[in-house]
């Protein structure tokens, strides 16, 4: 009889393998806590924006924690750094959902990090939950989108220009890459649609900066807006020569996308004053929940002039969203959670937000400010109830003809 | 059409600003330095500190600036590339490795964030340096609009390269330099101290990229990574304007400015991009040793 010592250890790591995930449950009740995975770049050039969203999701488990938890047990963050670099973010999310066997996993800022993970999660049976506002045309039934749909940004955002600012010649400007392009896609067909016109479409590289040349074309080109998609460090140097070349955003306004408190902060206040943006969440929002918000982040982080944006605040609303798809399902299983958050409603700084069941997106209300010299928005429109999310929109989805449904991509309608 | 001039003018000098440093660098001592754009970032960082911590304004900041870079520049000399003299490869990659250190030293924060010290205004964030009053606004002159921190840039640029013309052809340490540029041996023999002439070049161009960095800090972010695509830049133009030579570098600066102001004018950014790399190729396929240069060596 000759049990050879390698084939032995081949069993045994085999029946360890086969036992691993059912027995995950009870491993994680048994502790008396919660594992789940915290995913954003703590180092490298996207870490400005997402070192803001990783501590937003580890003070929002400090809060639930310190008020009894999930289910009677606590929630632990396994914190993975993916470096601004999609591969790193591949391989933190592998070792999460393999190696941690976390189920849920908040993370991912940029589009490009999201697509890398994807796989993982799909493959994985885990559970993402991505807290930017994207370009759309995604409909993966593990993740939870909690930033803003392209339709919860534009769809009020064109017509308002049209209408009130009374603009119609639109020159369309983005950095040259996917997020840009869809929106400035979209953009054209809403633009349209109000009976106004774009004159130009242009892109620059992304984190070029020089604009000499652009904004010489804006200057030129007769248009009496600009729609800026444009991201990044790239963003300040346009908002600088913008102003250097004697452009005035009384007559011709920078209409943007992505131009948040933090760019803002970065660029100095009184380059952007006059500007507008299109945001479902603005750290101007007066209101009670809002204020407690943005001093409690300021002390979580200690910083007194720490500024909060609406990827950040996505960051921190879902992990209660999440918190509650837990309770009312009772159990941690990817399925359970999945079913569970949908339908799920919060009251969030920004207002009532609530995950779509159809396609995993959230419910948020738009709004518009204007930037003023303190480096603040105020808030000029906001919607005066939560907009469906439609992530199709590109492709004319309707909030009566999804695209996107609880049982994925109808792609009749492509 | 004035305007697309002025921006070419513009891009022009920004080049030039860069290339200046690197041209003397690469002339006199055979060292191609990667970390020169990371240099220009340090001087970025200066303007940002002083301005943060002593409140010095942009135009105070830039002898700070000269100075740091400066320091850095013969730090480097000193530990690296004395000991890699003549080794152009070799040079090349310890200066890529240089640039790579610098450029994660301030994203780690001076490496501070390792013991939980933050820096106000270094670190992996964007910064800003605000521009004097008296260069902010724009000037209408008819129906040319004159930015005046664009024009304070081509100014200083003019002011730099005419005090390194002044340093090259009419000082007696010029002298010695040109005389290295031409037979480093031979200059040697003549009883010129070859090291200690190169230490200086090294501290000098180093400076100019600091001050740079200074200009550079008023007109776009500042940032970890902002001196990555200078220095290719700059490497354009030294290669086109030819080795060790200022006029070259000033012509060719001038001309791959106004031919990228051009086409990103008429056309966009990313063709412009494409024809200025067209034109150096073609440039150097026609010259090898640029549009200037000297026999010798």
């Amino acid at each position: 009889m000759s049990v050879s010592r390698r084939n032995l250890l081949k069993s045994t790591v085999g029946l360890a393998l086969l036992a691993g995930p059912a027995a995950l449950p009870f491993r994680a009740m048994a502790a008396g806590k919660i594992d789940v995975g915290v995913l954003f770049s703590n180092t490298g050039g996207l870490s400005i924006v997402e070192k803001s969203l990783a501590a937003a999701t580890l003070m929002a488990i400090e809060e639930i924690n310190a008020k009894g938890g999930v289910l009677g047990q606590t929630i632990n963050p396994i914190v993975e750094d993916g470096a601004s670099d999609p591969k790193t973010y591949n391989e933190k999310a592998s070792k999460l959902v393999i190696q941690d066997r976390v189920v849920s996993v908040f993370g991912c800022y940029t589009s490009a990090s999201r697509k890398a993970v994807l796989p993982v999660f799909e493959r994985r049976k885990g559970l993402l939950f991505y807290p930017t506002f994207y370009e759309g045309s995604e409909c993966s039934k593990n993740v939870v989108y909690t930033g803003a749909a392209p339709n919860q940004q534009l769809s009020n955002f064109i017509p308002w220009i049209v209408k009130t600012l009374g603009k119609k010649k639109f020159f369309i400007v983005g950095s040259n890459y996917v997020y840009p392009r869809e929106m400035a896609k979209i953009s054209k067909m809403l633009i349209e649609a109000q009976g106004a016109e774009w004159v130009a479409d242009e892109y620059l590289e992304l984190g070029h900066s020089e604009w000499g040349a652009m904004v010489g074309k804006i200057k030129n080109s007769g248009a009496d807006v600009v729609l800026s998609n444009v991201v990044g460090d790239s963003l300040i140097a346009f908002y600088r020569e913008f102003r250097n070349q004697g452009l005035k955003q009384e007559t011709l306004p920078i209409c943007a996308t992505v131009t948040s408190e933090i760019e803002i902060a970065a660029m100095g206040a009184e380059y952007a004053a006059g500007s507008y943006t299109s945001f479902p969440y603005f750290q101007a929002i007066e209101s009670e929940a809002n204020k407690s918000f943005v001093e409690r982040y300021r002390a979580y982080v200690n910083d007194p002039k720490a500024v909060t944006h609406h990827a950040m605040e996505s960051a921190y609303f879902q992990v209660y969203l999440w918190k509650q798809a837990v309770e009312a399902a009772g159990e941690t299983g990817v399925d359970a959670i999945r079913t569970a958050v949908a339908g799920q409603s919060f009251d969030a700084p920004n207002g009532k937000v609530t995950i779509d069941p159809d396609n995993l997106h959230c419910y948020l209300t738009p709004r518009i400010a204007q930037w003023q010299a303190d480096g603040q928005g105020k808030i000029v429109d906001a919607f005066p109830e939560p907009v469906r999310p439609l992530p199709y929109v590109a492709y004319g989805e309707t909030a009566e003809n999804l695209i996107c449904t609880a049982k994925g991509v109808d792609s009749a309608k492509l | 059409m004035a305007d697309i001039l002025f921006i070419g003018l513009s891009l022009g000098s920004i080049l030039l600003l860069i290339a200046l440093g690197l041209s003397i660098i690469y002339g006199t001592m055979g060292v191609i330095n990667m970390a020169h754009g990371e240099l220009a970032m340090i001087g970025a960082y200066t303007a940002v500190l002083a301005g943060k911590y002593l409140g010095i304004g942009l135009i105070g900041s830039i002898p700070l600036g000269f100075l740091v870079a400066a320091v850095l520049g013969l730090v480097i000399e000193r530990l690296v590339i004395r000991r890699l003299y003549r080794r152009i490869m070799d040079t090349l990659l310890a200066t890529w490795g240089i640039a790579i250190l610098l450029q994660q030293a301030i994203r780690l924060q001076f490496g501070l964030s390792f013991f939980g010290i933050n820096i106000d205004g270094l670190g992996p964030g964007l910064q800003s340096v605000s521009v004097p009053a008296f260069l902010r606004d724009p000037v209408r002159l008819g129906d040319f609009v004159l930015q005046p921190y664009r024009s304070f840039i081509i100014v200083m640029t003019l002011i730099l390269t005419g005090v390194t013309w002044l340093l090259l052809y009419r000082s007696a340490w010029g002298i010695q330099i040109r005389a290295i540029m031409r037979n480093p041996e031979m200059a040697a023999a003549c009883g010129i101290d070859v090291r200690r002439v190169g230490a200086l070049i090294f501290a000098f161009g180093s400076g100019l990229a600091g001050v740079a960095g200074v200009l550079l800090a008023g007109l776009k972010t500042v940032s970890p990574d902002m001196g990555a695509s200078l220095v290719v830049d700059g490497f354009l133009v030294v290669v086109v304007g030819g080795v060790g030579s200022l006029v070259g570098t000033l012509i060719s600066a001038g001309l791959l400015g106004q031919i990228s102001g051009i086409f990103a004018s008429v056309f966009n950014d990313i063709a412009a991009r494409a024809v200025v790399l067209a034109v150096v190729i073609a440039v150097i396929m026609w010259r090898p040793s640029g549009l200037f240069n000297f026999k010798g060596r």
